[in-house]
């Protein structure tokens, strides 16, 4: 089943994934075209090496933890979170974290409403707030089926919601980008940001999970 | 039929039938189809798989191509390259025809570019820390 | 104009091949105007290397009963973006 995955396991990166050999193994043919690819656009001008080292290093820098921080200010700041709702873009560079050229929309989870995305086209995913996308969020089973039988693909994920609450299903098709503010786990009403940040976990911010309880 | 799948769309007289079968639908546009359980696997991405995604954005930051040409690439090669290549095989194959089609450089210089990278080793690390 | 939010629309029916944005299981449907996003470079055109006019994008959302015959939850919704000149009025 996916999950969010702890992250003390020593077999796993500090995103919570097994690492992946690469660089013991033999010299694939796609390895060998982007090493050209890559030393040619240098060649040529159209990019330097340091750019290309920063940004992968941007990219390892980005993690679910940075929307983790901008939920759990949404929970705690009620101007921040009405800001958040009307231009996400702008609310997360106010915390120092650009979005990039696409625009960020946050949907709000309560008790009435639960919202999950998907990218049916491809596999659009807020990137630069989250990270790169699990590898399920790129699968044919969870593009086809979300926007088919949410409800059943929530509850493979442990998520079985009561038939009076609406499934908003978001796909991205476009120029926007989503973000799912979970509900704040009751229970939490004397924890800092920082202690609520902790609860928030990727697959919330998604959809297909909901925030921790303390 | 008891497969909840197996109905009619609405508004259309059409079977609900797989991407893959009807012409009018391509492969990519998967939204709705038939598909088993969301796999649970997950895992990070190698060096070299990070790079492609680095020169993927770098390419639409300096005004080469747009992720849209690196879409249209992905989806030309069909569903059998979805199937078969892993995501960042198919970015690179993708990034790369872009690439030749905006001639930043010739499938020439390419050609003698990965004979020279496939002579400094046989790891991608003997490879790749050469130049 | 841009359409105001709440306008009822449907998404055109055309199959072109190509790259397109908007998703095969959407055409034909009816939803609302959620909101208005644009204006945005068309992507039609950015994948092939052309400059890409822009054109208003809405947020459209549509009644899971609207676009699947058999919706066993009826009001889920699916919000998805599309490009003005994929919308007709419904």
């Amino acid at each position: 089943m996916p999950h969010d995955h702890p992250d003390h396991d020593d077999h796993l990166s500090p995103s919570g994934h097994p690492y992946r050999p690469d660089q013991d193994t033999g010299l694939s043919y796609w390895q060998v075209m982007e090493i050209a690819t890559r030393e040619l656009m240098i060649e040529k001008g159209v990019v330097t090496a340091g750019e290309v080292a920063a940004q992968v290093e941007a990219m390892d820098a980005r993690s679910p933890a940075q929307g983790a921080a901008v939920v759990a200010r949404a929970w705690t700041d009620p101007d921040f979170r009405e800001r958040l709702l009307a231009d996400g873009s702008a609310a997360c560079a106010e915390m120092g974290f650009d979005v990039g050229p696409m625009r960020l929309i946050a949907v709000e989870n309560d008790a009435a409403t639960h919202n999950v995305v998907v990218c049916t086209l491809c596999s659009c995913y807020p990137r630069n707030l989250l990270g790169l996308p699990p590898d399920w969020y790129k699968s044919r089973a969870y593009r086809s089926r979300t926007v088919r039988e949410p409800r059943k693909v929530l509850a493979e994920f442990g998520l079985d919601l009561p038939e009076d609450v609406t499934v908003r299903v978001h796909d991205s098709t476009a120029d926007m980008r989503y973000l799912v503010v979970p509900a704040r786990p009751a229970g939490t009403e004397g924890m800092d940001e920082v202690a609520l940040a902790d609860l928030v976990t990727r697959d919330s911010m998604i959809g297909v999970g909901i925030a921790k309880t303390p | 039929m008891a497969d909840p799948h197996d109905g009619t769309e609405q508004g259309s007289a059409r079977p609900f039938a797989p991407a893959s079968s009807d012409p009018s639908r391509r492969w990519h546009d998967m939204g709705g189809t038939l598909a088993g359980p969301v796999p649970g696997d997950e895992h990070d991405f190698a060096l070299w798989e990070k790079r492609v995604d680095a020169l993927v954005i770098l390419s639409g930051l300096k005004g080469v191509f747009t992720v849209d040409g690196l879409r249209r690439v992905l989806e030309d090669m069909g569903e059998e390259a979805f199937e078969t290549m892993t995501y960042y095989e198919r970015w690179v194959a993708a990034l790369n025809q872009n690439h030749l089609e905006q001639g930043t450089y010739t499938v020439a210089e390419l050609g003698a570019k990965m004979e020279e990278v496939r002579a400094r080793g046989e790891t991608y690390a003997d490879a790749a820390d050469a130049s | 104009m841009p359409l105001e939010p709440g306008t009822r629309v449907r998404v055109k029916t055309m199959t072109p091949p190509g790259h397109i944005r908007t998703p095969f299981y959407l055409r034909g449907k009816t939803g609302a105007v959620e909101r208005v996003l644009g204006p945005f470079a068309n992507p039609e055109e950015l994948a092939y290397g052309q400059d890409g006019r822009a054109l208003p994008l809405y947020r459209v959302r549509f009644r899971m009963a609207d676009v699947w015959a058999d919706a066993t939850t009826p009001t889920d919704t699916i919000d998805a973006e599309i490009y003005a000149h994929w919308l007709e009025p419904a």
